[in-house]
């Protein structure tokens, strides 16, 4: 028995076909069905659908034996709990620090609005400011328009929601991707199976 | 704070109650009577004492999961323990002071200040034994074996063990030559099996063709017992103590399946739980549903240094005996008792007196309470026959 947990959305859809090669498909259509629990062609292999920041706690304690996240939810995810054997370099895009096009230096402490909280700290911590973080759920561009913050961390792919709202891009933070993750005892205990899905899946990703 | 909230525990703190806490007392009793016909003695340490004793040579993980206070009686920090394993190895080196190899077993309450791992507890009932004295596989394959014994005992079926070796990373390490700060940051990335990660960072950092692909080659390097045949091909180039930590495993793994045939035991070579603290095999118990380990052991030679005596040391403890005893297949044995009338003879007394030595469980009615015999759980009940008091089946 296997059970992939993954995200609806653009990890979905982009992992589909790449979980298609390797011969797993879903038997009701997911853009259908509300259903949560997904059978697959393949008998022991059941995927679930979950919120994207929830993925890594099922995979930790076991509720699910593989995971597919974005290194962004796996930065912001506390501890090393889980395993991260390939990166499957789908739905790419940047963190970054972003600002108004118009910024000036900010005196005293600057206000950073994201939902990175962990990864915001870490990497102020590593460049050796101080900040205000704060916490916010979505819609990041609003906060410096409204005076929230100074700036923001959040995810950016085409840059156009930023320019939409007068913010650009001011610092790369890290590259993101979907990576696979899988639950520490499920890769001691199921280990055959883990570990030829894993190398499928990275020989696609390497040769297409 | 809400009337209705006063009576709920902090988060992570458990208490038991009856069936699950008769389970675990019954466990408890065989876990020592198992462990002193091995040879290891029972130690009761103290609940908390003063940091410096509590945390030397334990590494910062010990630290930040420790309940800290302030002793009113000297200004000196105490610590409540959150792992018992440091405070035997101190009664080794300072309480005792033998030559000989020395068994010790404990068990209790730890105390964590963050729920770790272990089902989210934050006071898991430690169990373990320790055997210091003795630098030898042989000493590693015995606690092994009582690791196994343990949760043989607990009822736990379809375990997998784990095995790991720090000698295989630490020796890879030092013959990269790398930093004590990109060493961390490896160790980190090995923790999560990220080969994209390894590889990027080794190249980053031009680390010898050799050296790097052993290094990436760790990530793959789990499995059952082939995977040590991988490994001596993936680690030929190996430095001296890298492949004698290799020869150790197998000489543990041989020893083990002797003493227990189908001990289900597999590797991996990048497992690096404890760094810190440990400095040879290493190893934990999984079960499957369950994503954390449930015992975890291992070598962590010369801790009692920082007590003024060095001595070889390996043991094992399990993480919570409470989630033992809650995953063993409960045993459906019906409650028995024996259900005692409200009176003042001197006759009843007497005879429940008998029963009880006989080891019956006899339960006295109370005057005018609420329920009977069934109510009470009892299959019998003591009735006035003939002038003479005799158990009746219910």
């Amino acid at each position: 028995m296997l059970t992939i947990a993954l995200s609806k959305g653009r990890i979905f859809d982009e992992a589909m076909p790449l979980l298609a090669k390797v011969d797993i498909r879903p038997v009701t259509d997911p853009q259908r069905s509300r259903k949560l629990i997904l059978p697959t062609n393949q008998e022991d292999v059941t995927l679930v659908i979950i919120r994207a920041n929830d993925v890594p706690t099922y995979v930790e304690y076991g509720a699910a034996d593989i995971g597919i996240a974005g290194k962004d939810v796996l930065m912001e995810y506390a501890g090393d709990s889980v395993y991260e054997p390939l990166d499957l370099g789908l739905a790419r895009c940047k963190l970054m620090l972003a600002g108004p096009r118009d910024a000036t230096n900010v005196v005293g402490r600057l206000r950073v609005a994201t939902k990175y909280v962990n990864t915001t700290r870490r990497y102020f911590a590593a460049k050796g400011t101080q900040v205000e973080i704060i916490r916010l759920y979505g819609s990041m561009e609003l906060a410096p328009l409204l005076g929230l913050a100074d700036r923001i961390v959040d995810l950016v792919d085409t840059g156009n929601t930023l320019k939409a709202n007068g913010l650009i891009p001011l610092e790369h933070i890290a590259d993101i991707s979907s990576w696979v993750i899988v639950n520490k005892a499920s890769m001691k205990m199921k280990h055959v199976r883990i570990k030829a899905f894993v190398q499928q899946l990275a020989q696609i990703v390497e040769h297409g | 704070m809400r009337t209705e909230d006063r009576w709920l525990l902090p988060e992570g703190i458990e208490e038991v109650l009856p069936g699950q806490a008769a389970r675990l007392e019954t466990l408890r009793r065989a876990l020592i009577d198992l462990y002193t016909s091995w040879g290891y003695e029972l130690v009761i340490p103290p609940l908390i004492e003063y940091l410096e004793s509590l945390l030397t040579g334990t590494g910062k993980d010990l630290d930040l999961q420790t309940f800290k206070l302030i002793d009113q009686l000297t200004g000196r920090s105490m610590g409540v323990r959150a792992d018992m394993t440091p405070q035997v190895a101190r009664i080794d080196a300072h309480q005792l002071k033998r030559d000989v190899p020395t068994r010790l077993c404990y068990l209790g309450t730890v105390l964590h200040t963050r729920p770790d791992g272990s089902g989210g507890s934050r006071s898991p009932y430690q169990v373990g034994a320790e055997l210091y004295g003795h630098a030898g596989v042989e000493s590693d394959a015995e606690v092994l074996c009582l690791m196994l014994e343990t949760l043989k005992l607990a009822g736990i079926a379809d375990v997998h063990v784990d095995l790991g070796h720090m000698g295989i990373f630490r020796g890879l390490v030092r013959q990269a030559q790398l930093n004590p700060g990109d060493q961390s940051v490896l160790f980190d990335a090995l923790q999560r099996k990220a080969a994209p990660e390894v590889r990027a960072r080794l190249d980053q950092w031009s680390v010898a063709a050799d050296v790097r692909e052993m290094l990436v080659s760790l990530v793959n390097l789990n499995g059952d017992l082939g995977v040590l045949e991988d490994a001596e091909r993936a680690l030929r180039k190996a430095s001296k103590p890298v492949r004698q930590s290799l020869t150790d495993l197998k000489r543990i793994a041989s020893l083990v399946s002797q003493r227990m045939a189908h001990a289900p035991l597999n590797f991996d070579l990048a497992e690096l739980r404890g760094y810190h603290y440990h400095t040879g095999v290493i190893f934990a118990a999984y079960v499957p549903g369950r994503g954390q380990a449930i015992a975890l052991g291992g070598r962590y030679d010369d801790i009692g240094q920082a007590f003024g005596r060095a001595r070889p040391a390996t043991g094992f403890s399990t993480v919570d005996l409470k989630a033992l005893v809650a995953l063993a297949p409960e045993v459906g044995a019906a409650r028995r008792g024996i259900f005692a009338p409200s009176s003042e003879d001197p006759l009843l007394a007497e005879a429940i007196e008998r029963l009880r030595q006989q080891g019956e469980r006899v339960i006295c009615a109370l005057p005018g309470q609420t329920g009977g015999a069934a109510e009470m759980a009892c299959d019998r009940q003591l009735l006035l026959q003939n002038g003479r008091w005799v158990v009746i089946l219910l």
